[in-house]
């Protein structure tokens, strides 16, 4: 096998953001959190899963067209803290950042408990602290709930 | 005395600093005389006093009003909520709003866990959270902090055993949190099945207090200072049978006292069932009673604190 067969195979884009470094098996999250099958679907996105790098399995998400706003990263953060963000101009690296989960986290989530007061018809967004980067943790500033995993990728709102 | 205490609202226990509670205990104790009626305060004269109460809970209903009236000031409030606008599908928000706007203080009892929270938000005056589902309750806490500290003369360096369902009961859980401020060793007394939640014993880990498990009373209550009693809730088994096993190592008869420490004190937040025999009752180290009743001075002390914060309360 030659080197260049282990490549990624997902071809340059001329303008738009990789999104690189996603944790494996997260990319159609990511896809979801954007909400690019809702708004952008003039976009070409192109999903690579699984795909070898000098730290283990990533996924990658290309979209062209597109730079991703802060509320947006703070989202794939929260499922991906290891995402690395390229945005993309005329095929050069313009801007490459590491996402960081923010320090509190306002209605992108929405509480995993059922019983807490912003599940119900009240005039206020979910707000979460964030109380630990590894794994990422949050904790519901009205009911004190904790939630982490899995379970915030469930509540996204 | 210098006094300590800068909050708006009282909605959890995990926002208060050990010297905020000191500043409401060393309160509860001047209010003493006041809240027995042997002497006449007019401290709160003119104040309202909104209890909003969206589920029954009489003792602390009853015992914030009698808090209120005490200090000279008056009551509005509810406690049914479908004799309220509630029941037409207002927001806890605008009834809060509302009610800020005609009382000078509110008290909130409410079903949902985070409404404390919410209302301390869309309120311009002081809210405190009398119990938000199986969230916060944090005047129990206090009450409970200060029938220690009367009852035993202090609280750091205690041995305080906290029996009944470690695991869903938020009473435990606030007070644990509490107690690791004050430095005590502390006994957890369940069953495995009932056992304190590790995000709690995490929490006592890195305070670096210590503290053990037993499965019952029996093998540890001779070693304590305070015995703390909760009720299990018999609808969290799926049969009686299941019940009676875990519940039988968990209750208290007179007989169980014998060989306990002279100055052991019993306490338990009410109501009880039948895990405490009402033979107890008449014996010294029953508290409870004493422990429900104090409920009055440390109320009185928390509102008197919040409608005055900036100044020491006039005595």
């Amino acid at each position: 096998m030659n080197t260049d067969s282990k490549k990624i195979k997902i071809s340059p884009i001329k303008k738009g953001t990789v999104i690189d470094h996603i944790r494996k098996g997260q990319a159609l999250k990511v896809v979801k959190i954007l909400g690019i099958m809702e708004q952008d679907i003039d976009s070409v996105v192109s999903i690579a899963m699984n795909v070898d790098s000098s730290s283990g399995r990533k996924d990658i998400v290309k979209v062209e067209g597109r730079e991703l706003i802060h509320e947006e990263l703070d989202k794939i953060s929260l499922i991906s803290p290891e995402v690395t963000v390229n945005i993309i101009d005329d095929y050069k690296v313009r801007d490459k950042h590491r996402v960081k989960p923010p320090k509190m986290v306002k209605g992108i989530v929405r509480c995993k408990n059922t019983t807490c007061i912003t599940n119900q018809k009240e005039p206020v967004e979910p707000e979460f602290e964030v109380t630990q980067g590894k794994p990422v943790t949050i904790k519901c500033l009205y009911c004190e709930r904790e939630m982490r995993g899995e379970e915030i990728s469930e509540n996204l709102r | 005395m210098i006094e300590m205490f800068d909050k708006d609202h009282v909605v959890s226990i995990k926002e208060f600093k050990r010297e905020e509670i000191d500043t409401v205990l060393d309160n509860a104790k001047e209010m003493l005389p006041v809240a027995e009626g042997e002497r006449i305060s007019h401290e709160l004269d003119g104040k309202i006093l909104a209890t909003l109460f969206f589920e029954p809970s009489t003792r602390t209903m009853l015992s914030f009003e009698a808090a209120m009236i005490r200090l000279g000031g008056r009551i509005i409030g509810f406690s049914n909520p479908k004799q309220s606008s509630v029941k037409k599908g207002e927001t806890l928000a605008d009834t809060i709003r509302m009610a800020s706007s005609y009382a000078d203080i509110i008290v909130l009892r409410h079903p949902q866990e985070g409404a404390a929270r919410l209302a301390s938000k869309f309120s311009s005056k002081p809210v405190i959270n009398a119990g938000d589902g199986a969230g916060q309750h944090p005047t129990q806490t206090l009450l409970d902090l200060f029938t220690i500290r009367e009852e035993k003369g202090g609280i750091s360096g205690k041995h305080i055993g906290i029996a009944g369902d470690l695991k869903y009961g938020r009473t435990v859980h606030s007070l644990t949190h509490a107690l690791a401020m004050y430095g005590v060793e502390l006994t957890f007394i369940a069953p495995e099945a009932l056992q304190m939640p590790k995000e709690n014993t995490r929490e006592l880990k890195r305070e670096g207090i210590e503290y053990k498990k037993a499965p019952g009373l029996e093998s540890v209550i001779d070693e304590l200072d305070v015995l703390y009693m909760t009720r299990i809730q018999r609808e969290r088994f799926p049969n009686e049978e299941e019940y009676e096993k875990v519940a039988s190592g968990l209750k208290l008869d007179t007989d169980m006292l014998e060989n306990v420490r002279d100055e052991m004190i019993i306490m338990h937040p009410l109501p009880r069932v039948d895990e405490i025999s009402s033979d107890v009752d008449h014996t010294k180290y029953a508290k409870y009673f004493q422990q429900a009743a104090n409920g009055v001075p440390t109320r009185m002390a928390l509102m008197s604190l919040l409608l005055d914060k900036s100044s020491v309360v006039k005595r």
